[in-house]
């Protein structure tokens, strides 16, 4: 980076405003950013597939999605990118920092909603709102993909099994006609009150570059 | 004397002796051998009464709610004690460490250990590991420390205690007790990473607490001048030793459990056995290699929950459960009530206000500066710190128990002169903990807003979203580049999932453990069973109304379920979610709309058919234990006459039938035989097919004679097909359950599900077909085999049909039914 130096300094500083992240936050992951990318601007899904340590994640591809995903910046865009810079390596990364305990109430409430909304996303392909039943279906079945025993059908199964329990939770007195089109982001929150997502859902984001203590592994 | 079970062992041999022994000049009709029975007679005694305590301690629900119950056990304790001092003037019966740590504890532990939710458990076991290390020697130090200073201070006059026997004393004061923590806890749900907390911490540091009670006992009877410098660090040594080969040791006779388990399919009545047996020699061998024995049992617990669950039936793992919290509850009954009784006694008071008082307070100082700041360094590591009310529970929840109380009976008296000072002192520690932290413990929890547990079941959209969610969080950290939790247990998973369940774990079973499933699974049997009694209470006719239908329903299920699984889950259909809502929710719901208006629907052909079903063919199984003998045998219906009589029986009404409807010859059996074997080898997934097939081998040719009888009827169009499918071990099977009976059945589709719908439209029967099957409610299709509506099967439907055609033509002149190529098909499934 060398001449850069200051450059990269103020454009720290406009992404640490940005998403939250400490300067060393940043520098650690701009490291592991650049370490993907193989030191280009941008980084492309292959870039993402070939972390070797997930080629066990079965939700893989969902996940690798929503990293393209316009909707996960904050800028009201919908679509998804065809190779993603650091600042929105960055802004997707920051759904998972975990709050501090200077985070205002206010501030926790909305990074409720922006995690909750990261996970709704990433069932929600077709951005309509709803997770329908053939977007659900889609999701348990690449998560069941790896637990063997449970094929398609199961997957299937299962899938309808839990919509109807989402449909019969949250629209208790439907009509015979009626119809449940898919889970809505209200309906999103109801259901995973009890499992308590956004207090669990960040990591650790270390200060100290741990990047070369696993260099070897993910860039071969 | 003490507890009855040492104290007349000697007499109950003597006893015996007499009884042979004595020259007797008369045969006696009858003779009071009390001696001879002491011993047994006392323990069961006391066993039956702590129950019946607990009883009638249960039965008042308003004193509970208030007072816990362990409190309310002391007291009775108390009480008791009291009625037999008052008899025998002497105390008889008191609480020996012996008993307490052979005979009371180790199921109590095992429990914990067993039960152990392993990934809360491991997740916090930095913290759990920080508080009880370092709290419990923080607590064991200050308090001995501060009691010596208070001596030399002059608080509590005069008296033989010097610096190490004061530390001893404070090491086993210091642990916080599980059975009371357990205890206090179960009733007060506080969320969970709390009780974890608090949890976790009273089991592990018995290790610490085993540790310094023993080295400081050594400490005592070295005597000051002889300890130095290696002595401390031998002591500091034997920590690690006890504590690491304890947990150690438990773990593996974990492994050793589990991979006995995976053998004992032959001698299933005593697999449970094999638990507490290996239980329980892990907790002795611990003690006789002087480890910690309570970590050894912990963890041999935590191994093997895992992997016996998998690999044992069903039943026996009910078994296990259940008799676990048998034996733990029964024990920790008889814990406290005789920690109530042990108090009565004169001998053992003897009172130093100084010394108790200041004892209690500074257990209880010590353990708040000790939480906090502990609490205060692990926050800044922790990602999720603990709040400061969680704190204040923690401090507040450091229950003193049994295990003290055991440990200072075992003190030598001739080392420590003031031994039954100690004693009375943690008696009325272990009372005001248990007893007033006890029933404050609420209020508090309440008053401070504790965040409680959610009480509710995980519902199954909830385990999926869990088990994305940490894919989710194992992706993003991989991506990151961080080395974090979730990497490290995914790396654990990995390894575990590769070496460790292919070495402990039954092939069979492996692969069918999903949580996500086993949650589908139980929501299944639930809608059957719900289903069931929606048809009992309707009335209707869909059941053969029989008392055991249900249970043999569900064990079948289970049975199947355990055997074949991933057949039975391909054959789930796509609604079958529709009745856990029911399940979950009484007031009318989609689920509860689609069922009556498929009912109304139902409604008429059932009356038709009503007569014929009550009049004939209404065969109660006889499900019930057959009036049998058999230690290792505990099914039902094994009975190969009923099978035979089922058989004749059917046969006869199908020939009936048949002449009715002037057809004259039975169709010849081996066709369809032959088609049923012929269409299971078109199943796209043979090769289980082939072993439910084998696992039911023995029943095959009745089944098929039931699928045939059932074309019988349609024929003669004036019976009822009883479909009363039996199954050695299974009983009458639940016609209701048969696959596919009714693709044509109206039925309210949701439009999600229309696609599915459409599909099985394509292979639906006949009309007749409809008609043979009038009883079958469509919306059972929630439990039919998937494969009747879902469109991956198309192929295999489509197949299916000429052969069905092809039989039909063989097998029936005059109206050519489709025979039910379900039914047959069921009976290699299910």
């Amino acid at each position: 980076m060398g001449a850069s130096q200051t450059r990269s300094e103020h454009k720290y500083q406009d992404l640490m405003d940005k998403t939250g992240f400490s300067v060393e936050q940043i520098k650690n992951l701009h490291k592991r950013f650049e370490q993907l990318s193989g030191n280009e601007e941008t980084i492309s899904r292959e870039n993402l597939e070939n972390i070797p340590a997930l080629a066990n994640n079965p939700i893989r591809r969902q996940i690798i999605g929503a990293f393209f995903d316009k909707r996960n910046q904050h800028q009201n865009e919908v679509g998804s990118f065809e190779e993603i810079g650091f600042e929105q390596f960055l802004m997707v990364m920051s759904h998972f920092r975990p709050p501090t305990l200077k985070t205002t109430e206010e501030e926790r409430e909305t990074m409720r909603k922006e995690k909750l909304r990261f996970l709704f996303n990433m069932h929600d392909t077709d951005n309509d709102g709803t997770i329908t039943l053939e977007e659900y279906r889609k999701a348990v079945e690449e998560l069941l993909s790896k637990s063997g025993a449970i094929g398609q059908e199961g997957a299937k199964a299962i899938a309808d099994a839990a919509m109807l329990e989402v449909a019969s939770t949250n629209v208790p007195h439907m009509a015979p006609d009626d119809f449940y089109e898919g889970i809505t982001f209200e309906h999103f929150e109801q259901i995973l009150k009890g499992l308590e997502m956004e207090s669990r859902m960040h990591i650790r984001f270390l200060d100290v570059d741990t990047t070369t203590m696993r260099c070897g592994r993910s860039t071969s | 004397p003490r507890y009855p079970s040492r104290q007349s062992q000697n007499r109950t041999r003597m006893g015996l002796n007499t009884g042979h022994g004595s020259s007797i000049k008369e045969v006696p009709i009858v003779t009071f051998k009390w001696h001879h029975v002491e011993t047994p007679y006392l323990i069961a005694l006391w066993i039956l009464v702590a129950g019946l305590a607990k009883m009638v301690i249960e039965a008042n629900h308003h004193v509970t709610n208030v007072i816990p119950e362990s409190a309310l056990l002391i007291c009775f304790g108390f009480i008791l004690g009291g009625m037999v001092w008052g008899a025998d003037k002497v105390q008889t019966f008191t609480l020996t460490p012996t008993v307490f740590f052979f005979y009371l504890l180790p199921q109590i532990i095992l429990d914990a250990g067993y039960f152990m939710p392993n990934k809360l458990f491991f997740g916090n076991m930095g913290a759990i590991l920080i508080y009880a290390i370092i709290g419990t020697c923080w607590n064991a130090a200050s308090l001995g420390l501060s009691l010596w200073g208070c001596h030399k201070g002059g608080a509590m006059g005069d008296l033989d205690i010097g610096l190490l026997q004061y530390l001893l004393f404070g090491s086993l004061m210091a642990a916080v007790d599980p059975v009371a923590v357990i205890a206090v806890f179960e009733q007060v749900h506080v969320n969970e990473v709390l009780f974890i907390l608090v949890f976790g911490e009273s089991l592990l540091n018995d290790g610490v607490t085993v540790v310094l009670f023993n080295v400081f006992d050594a400490f005592v009877s070295l005597g000051g001048s002889q300890i130095d410098a290696v002595e401390i660090i031998k002591g500091i040594i034997s920590f690690f030793v006890v504590a690491f080969g304890g947990s150690l040791l438990g773990f593996v006779f974990g492994l050793l459990v589990s991979l006995l388990t995976r053998c004992t399919k032959n001698i299933q009545i005593i697999e449970p056995g094999f638990i507490f047996v290996l239980g329980y020699l892990a907790y002795l061998t611990a003690e006789m290699l002087s480890l910690s024995a309570i970590l050894s049992i912990v963890f041999c617990g935590v191994c093997c929950q895992k992997y016996i669950n998998a690999n044992m039936d069903e039943k026996s793992v009910s078994t296990v459960r259940y008799t676990m919290k048998v034996l733990a509850n029964g024990s920790e009954t008889m814990i406290f009530v005789f920690l109530g009784i042990s108090a009565i006694d004169k001998t053992i008071w003897v009172w130093n206000t100084g010394f108790i008082l200041l004892t209690l307070l500074f257990i209880m100082v010590y353990r708040f500066i000790g939480v906090f700041f502990l609490t205060w360094i692990l926050n800044r590591y922790r990602l999720v710190p603990i709040g400061f009310i969680d704190q204040v529970i923690m401090s507040y929840g450091g229950l003193r128990g049994a295990v003290a109380y055991g440990l200072a009976v075992m003190l030598d008296e001739n080392k420590i002169k003031e031994k039954n000072l100690m004693i009375s002192t943690t008696l009325i520690v272990v009372y005001f903990t248990v007893i007033f932290q006890g029933i404050t413990m609420k209020p508090l929890v309440t008053w401070l807003k504790v965040k409680r547990a959610a009480v509710t079941e995980l519902t199954l959209i909830e385990k999926v979203q869990n088990k994305v969610f940490d894919h989710v969080l194992v992706a993003i950290e991989d991506i990151s580049g961080q080395i974090g939790h979730n990497y490290m247990r995914d790396k654990w998973n990995y390894f575990e999932e590769k070496w460790m369940s292919w070495a402990l774990m039954k092939p069979s079973v492996r692969k069918s453990r999903d949580h996500v499933f086993s949650v589908f699974h139980q929501l299944n049997l639930k809608d059957a069973m719900s289903y069931v009694a929606e048809g009992e209470r309707r009335g209707s006719l869909e059941f053969i109304r029989n008392e055991s239908a249900f249970i043999d329903f569900k064990k079948k299920f289970g049975d199947e379920f355990s055997e074949a699984m991933p057949d039975i889950m391909a054959n789930m259909s796509d609604d079958h979610g529709a009745a856990s809502d029911r399940r979950r929710d009484p007031v009318p719901s989609v689920s509860l709309e689609m069922h009556e208006q498929t009912m109304k629907g139902m409604r008429e052909t059932e009356d038709i058919n009503t007569h014929h079903l009550l009049q004939q063919h209404l065969y109660k199984g006889r499900k019930q234990h057959r009036h049998r003998y058999s230690r290792s045998h505990f099914d039902v219906n094994k009975d190969e006459n009923e099978v035979q009589e089922i058989f004749q029986r059917t046969m006869r009404s199908r020939l009936e039938s048949f002449k009715s409807a002037k057809m004259g010859v039975a169709p010849p059996k081996t066709i369809s035989k032959y088609s049923k074997k012929d269409q299971q080898q078109k199943m796209p997934n043979g090769k289980s097919l082939d072993r439910s097939k084998s696992y039911y081998s023995g029943d095959e040719d009745f089944e098929f004679s039931e699928g045939d009888s059932a074309s019988g009827y349609d024929a003669s169009g004036s019976t009822f097909p009883m479909r009363v499918t039996y199954r050695a071990g299974a009983g009458i099977e639940n016609p209701a359950f048969m696959p596919d009976m009714d693709p044509m059945t109206p039925i309210q589709i949701p439009p999600w599900l229309m696609e599915a719908e459409l599909d099985s439209g394509m292979v639906a029967p006949s009309q007749r077909a409809q008609v043979r099957l009038p009883w079958t409610p469509s919306n059972l299709r929630r439990l039919a085999p998937f494969r009747a509506s879902a469109q991956s099967n198309d192929s295999f439907m489509l197949a299916d049909a000429p052969a069905t055609q092809q039989r039909d033509d063989e097998e029936l002149p005059p109206p050519p039914s489709p025979p039910p190529p379900p039914s047959n098909r069921d009976g290699g499934y299910m």
